[in-house]
């Protein structure tokens, strides 16, 4: 159920009587078909299988169990009952896997939390699929055995033989493939935005003509990000184990990178299903960057539905099942054209868009949303100049490393208040203890009282603020920083 | 098998006991006084599955009824009565093998 795991004991019993096999415990399809692959499974094994009555229980049995992952546990209670497989102490164990019909054990999803909630309650040894392996390296103080097939089990229980001892496997992401803002020609103006939100953990809207470098922006995001710490690859590493997806283990996970396109559903954003409650784009996104091209294109809905993640850095969805949630604590970026054909901006040729037209598209992105966005920048089209030079831009790693300087220095000044990033900082704090600078704080009121800024815009400019100085290696918010986290807010009016 | 079944104390009463619906294999009664009916089924190899898992539900309701044909025939309505079945395998030497379950239908 979501992240968290449920303990399932299996109870086999074989009784005289016509040969059959009975499954019971809210099996679903998947499941209901496990009888046939265990079967086969133990028979293609060599093993004995019983021509009796056999009844598979699987408790807590109100609770609806899904998928393959129970194959190697049930086929294995069968072997235990019949007296194929007798042991006379043994540590307590859990198993995990889907078997094939000739025996295979294949991998399933969801190892990673599996056994961490094992763990948590007393199981000491796990076998799991070898495919599976990698995710396991996570989990301390669990003594796993990675196999490959229902024989390999039986070896270790007959004959106390362990299969072959697990390779370490570091292996990549799926996406192996690191971009590097160096990639970029110019940009400045969009680089520094990158680097500021990277800091502050801001969310982030580019806005631009097609072709000025928006997704290339927003896909080199995630190379400037600190490194994960243990914990919160452990995190990632589970809700894509999850949803399936073989993850890569070990230490250097990188920050995930999601970009939904523009035509995905609710449900596909936040997560759901029926069976199986999956984690959404915005859970996978957990610790890394969610990018959403073409924002405006996307309906409504299903942008708004990112305003409760947005704001708890979880989504909790409920279906027929149950309720379950899921972390999404994941940095915004939305990319836009500044109209529905594009070229409303910069030199402004030949837009063809009418002014209504152009005053509704963004108004797509609706303003609950947009206020959650401390940063908005307008990228321009890279000039001849810039276009012309034949060194590269700055590497990603130059730019992670005044990163994690600046995260550094903003967590040590929040050290035990409860939060680490400056666009977390509450806005009491802001009013008492993180002011900028009288002269700073002048030039923000100003802007209040003239309707420039609302309230909250106020406490978004002194976050991005923050994060200025904390680039600079300030130790307060001065003037300089304010109007720059100013223009960085409504960089946007000014292009249009 | 009759021979099996006079060795755990059994009186055969009956053989290839046929009516238009079917045939029961065996009928005998019990030392506590049960009338068994019996299934054979017999294999020489398990190639096909085991024996017993010929038998379907069809086959176990036909057997129901004509274990009630049989005993309404000889006047023995409401006599305790069960339905047994016996898998026998046979290997080409001669020997064979008999896995018989009591009472299971």
């Amino acid at each position: 159920m979501g992240l968290e795991g449920h303990l399932i004991t299996i109870e086999v019993d074989v009784a005289d009587g016509i040969p059959s096999f009975t499954l019971l415990g809210l099996p679903d399809a998947a499941l209901s078909e496990s009888r046939d692959r265990v079967k086969s499974a133990i028979i293609n094994s060599n093993l004995e299988w019983p021509h009796r009555k056999v009844t598979v229980a699987l408790s807590p049995a109100y609770l609806p169990k899904s998928g393959s992952s129970f194959d190697l546990a049930i086929a294995m209670a069968i072997l235990f009952s019949t007296g194929t497989i007798t042991v006379d102490s043994h540590p307590p164990t859990i198993f995990i896997g889907e078997l094939g019909l000739d025996g295979e054990v294949r991998p399933v999803r969801g190892v990673l939390p599996a056994l961490l909630a094992a763990r948590a309650r007393g199981i000491e040894r796990a076998f799991i699929p070898h495919v599976n392996a990698a995710e396991s390296h996570l989990v301390e103080n669990l003594d796993v055995i990675p196999i490959s097939s229902l024989a390999q089990v039986y070896g270790f229980y007959t004959h106390g033989l362990l299969p072959d001892p697990l390779v370490r496997e570091e292996l990549t992401c799926e996406s192996a493939e690191i971009l590097d803002m160096e990639d970029l020609a110019g940009q400045e103006g969009a680089r520094k935005a990158l680097e500021v939100a990277a800091i502050g953990g801001h969310h982030l809207l580019l806005m631009g003509p097609p072709g000025t470098g928006k997704t290339m922006l927003a896909q080199r995001f995630p190379s400037i990000l600190p490194a994960l710490t243990q914990e919160e690859s452990l995190e990632v590493t589970a809700i894509h184990s999850v949803a399936g997806k073989m993850f890569l283990p070990g230490s250097s996970i990188p920050r995930p990178f999601i970009a939904p396109h523009h035509s995905t559903t609710a449900p596909a954003m936040v997560g759901g299903g029926a069976h199986v409650i999956r984690p959404g784009a915005c859970s996978l996104a957990h610790h890394g960057v969610l990018f959403i091209d073409e924002a405006p294109e996307m309906s409504p809905g299903v942008l708004d539905a990112l305003r409760q993640p947005l704001e708890s850095g979880e989504v909790t969805i409920t279906r027929s099942i149950g309720t379950i949630s899921y972390p999404a604590n994941f940095l915004l970026v939305l990319a836009a054209n500044p109209c529905p054909c594009g070229n409303f901006a910069g030199k402004g040729r030949g837009c063809t868009c009418s002014a209504l037209q152009v005053r509704r598209y963004l108004q797509k992105i609706s303003g609950p949303l947009m206020d959650r966005i401390d940063i908005r920048i307008f990228v321009d089209p890279p000039s001849r100049v810039e276009m012309l030079q034949t060194t590269m831009g700055e590497k990603s790693a130059i730019v992670r490393a005044r990163v994690e300087t600046a995260r550094a220095r903003s967590a040590k000044r929040f050290y035990g208040l409860g939060w680490q990033l400056n666009s977390q900082i509450p806005a009491k704090a802001l009013r008492k203890d993180f002011r900028a600078e009288k002269p700073a704080m002048n030039l923000l009121h100003d802007e209040l009282e003239r309707g420039l800024l609302s309230a909250r815009g106020v406490h978004k400019v002194l976050r991005v603020a923050w994060s200025l100085c904390d680039l600079r290696a300030g130790s307060i918010p001065t003037q300089e920083d304010v109007h720059e986290a100013l223009s960085l807010r409504s960089s946007l009016r000014a292009g249009l | 098998m009759a021979d099996f079944l006079s060795s755990q104390g059994n009186r055969v009463l009956e053989r290839n006991w046929r009516v238009r619906e079917g045939e029961i294999d065996l009928v005998a009664l019990s030392p506590t006084g049960v009338i068994r009916f019996v299934e054979v089924k017999t294999r020489s190899s398990q190639k096909f599955g085991h024996p017993l898992e010929a038998i379907d539900s069809q086959k176990a309701m036909r057997l129901q009824r004509l274990a009630l044909a049989w005993l309404s025939t000889h006047q023995r309505l409401g006599a305790e009565y069960q339905i047994d079945c016996a898998a026998v395998l046979t290997s080409s030497n001669g020997a064979f093998e008999i896995d018989y379950r009591s009472a299971i239908l």
